[in-house]
């Protein structure tokens, strides 16, 4: 028999319940430092100093082309041992999460920051405010309401990567699913399962994505 | 002290690549006075005013405002370039309205009057909202106040800037083409708030307008510019009645035709 419901309920289902908050908070606190770091990103990005500019384009481009895997590893292995760190598995997961994804949701700021008219930094220009006041004041309220939806793909998207967090030892769905496979030598079911949480709350986030889209262009005045 | 100009241009070049859009330019206003500057599209009449709100820098030249140099401080007797502070101190003294309104869309009308003199001015929030409703109920809006720039009419956005321009305390005000982007019904009462300023207040202002009629109404002196460079000014009635330039005439009679 390809697949067991017995086997389901009594064993792979419940240690698979037992984790799946820690892959939502991985994707949530990750989300979190990629929202923050990525405004900071898109930020330093602009600065008129190039020997600003230049290293966060340098950055992004690393971070972007390199696998997120191997950040995984840096972070783990790498960086957060040499800052004399001793990094739970899970913390140092969710900060590699949080930094790849930082790369990609700085250029949604960038959008929409370019997206402002120049007339709106003109008439901040006339009311003598100062390039901080500008942009927090002026730009980024306009910037932000319209891109939060891209930003909420890359939560999504985000949320699929939460497996490679196996890979140093987080306790996720994946590498629960993995252990409950190899003590009882059935894979299907745990890997079914845990494919079927990813549908479920992906399926979960899109709509809540598309109703905040809807929220967002009715609370828009216009 | 009365006789020294409140704005002067002195050769004050601006280009864009190639193209010289201020050409070595002069011009002195003087304090409370109300300048119309007129020219053909392209003339850098806009250039003028954005050099002056330091919006655009300039290439060469100097701007001076109220006595201090804009674009400049001096620095044991020479010229430097000014650095930030420099700048919005005399930035402050001008202030700017634009033909496409630039409100802030996420603020409500009164929001967008106290925004800047609170944040910038530093003023307590009681006394910018005191200022801001009277400066609203003088253009007319006083029934607007929690209105969103989206929920407003051009002519009533355009007066709001105005007002939000106003509770800077600017010494010198700058209109551009403030009625151009209005529908023709809407003008009336935009052109309505400029005189009030113009005969009620003491402001230097300098206006960039198509409307012909109100630059002749409104202002003390005529300033036609083409090529980056003035052409000819003078008291409203000359400029229009017997224009000395053969360009000023072509022109005139061209807008005067439309
Ligand atoms: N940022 C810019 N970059 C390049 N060219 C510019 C820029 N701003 C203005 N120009 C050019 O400079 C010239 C003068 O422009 P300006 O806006 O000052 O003219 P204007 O007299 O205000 O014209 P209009 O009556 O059409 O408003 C135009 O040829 C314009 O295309
Ligand atoms: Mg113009």
């Amino acid at each position: 028999m390809i697949w067991n419901w017995e086997f389901v309920w009594a064993e792979a289902l419940p240690p698979l319940l037992k984790v799946v908050h820690i892959t939502v908070l991985a994707t949530l606190y990750g989300f979190a430092i990629a929202a923050v770091l990525g405004l900071l990103l898109a930020l330093l990005r602009r600065a008129p100093v190039r020997l600003v500019s230049w290293p966060v384009v340098g950055f992004i481009e690393y971070v972007r082309s390199t696998p997120l895997l191997i950040q995984i590893y840096i972070v783990y292995f790498g960086l957060l041992p040499a800052l004399d760190l001793d990094p739970t598995p899970f913390f140092a997961g969710v900060l590699a999460l949080g930094i790849h994804f930082s790369t990609y949701t700085s250029e949604v700021y960038r959008a929409g920051i370019e997206s402002v008219p120049r007339g709106q930094w003109e008439a901040a220009t006339a009311l003598n405010f100062r390039l901080t006041q500008k942009m927090f004041r002026v730009i980024l309220p306009q910037a932000i309401p319209p891109v939060i939806p891209a930003l909420g793909n890359y939560l999504v998207a985000m949320f699929k990567e939460t497996p490679l967090l196996a890979a140093i030892g987080v306790l996720e769905l994946l590498l629960t699913a993995k252990n409950t496979g190899s003590y009882t030598f059935r894979y299907i079911e745990p890997f079914t399962i845990v494919g079927v949480f990813f549908l479920i709350m992906s399926i979960v986030a899109s709509l809540g994505i598309l109703r905040l889209e809807d929220w967002l262009k009715q609370r828009r005045p216009g | 002290m009365s006789d020294e100009p409140i704005v002067q241009f002195q050769g004050v070049t601006k280009s864009f690549g190639d193209l010289v859009v201020l050409d070595s330019f002069d011009l002195d206003v003087a304090p409370n006075e109300h300048i119309s500057v007129i020219g053909p599209s392209g003339s850098g009449k806009s250039t003028l005013l954005r050099v002056l709100m330091t919006i655009e820098r300039i290439d060469s030249g100097t701007i001076k405002v109220d006595g201090d140099y804009l674009w400049h401080m001096e620095r044991e007797g020479r010229l430097v370039p000014a650095n930030e502070a420099h700048l919005r101190k005399v930035r402050g003294k001008v202030g700017m309205v634009f033909q496409q309104f630039n409100l802030f869309p996420h603020m409500s009308a009164l929001r967008n009057v106290t925004e800047a003199p609170i944040h910038v001015l530093g003023m307590a929030k009681e006394e910018a909202t005191e200022r801001a409703v009277e400066l609203l109920n003088m253009v007319g809006l006083s029934d607007k106040m929690e209105s969103f720039p989206a929920q407003l009419s051009g002519g009533q956005q355009q007066r709001v800037a105005i007002a939000r321009a106003l509770a800077m305390r600017p010494k010198v005000m700058m209109f551009d083409e403030v009625t151009s982007a209005l529908d023709p019904e809407l003008v009336g009462e935009v052109l309505g708030v400029m005189r009030t300023l113009a005969t009620e207040h003491a402001l230097t202002m300098i206006i960039v307008t198509h409307q012909m009629g109100f630059a002749r109404e409104i202002s003390d002196r005529i300033c036609f510019i083409e090529g980056g460079r003035i052409v000819e000014q003078g008291p409203p009635d000359r400029i229009f009645s017997a224009p000395e330039s053969e360009r000023t005439r072509a022109f005139l009679k061209a807008v005067l035709e439309v």
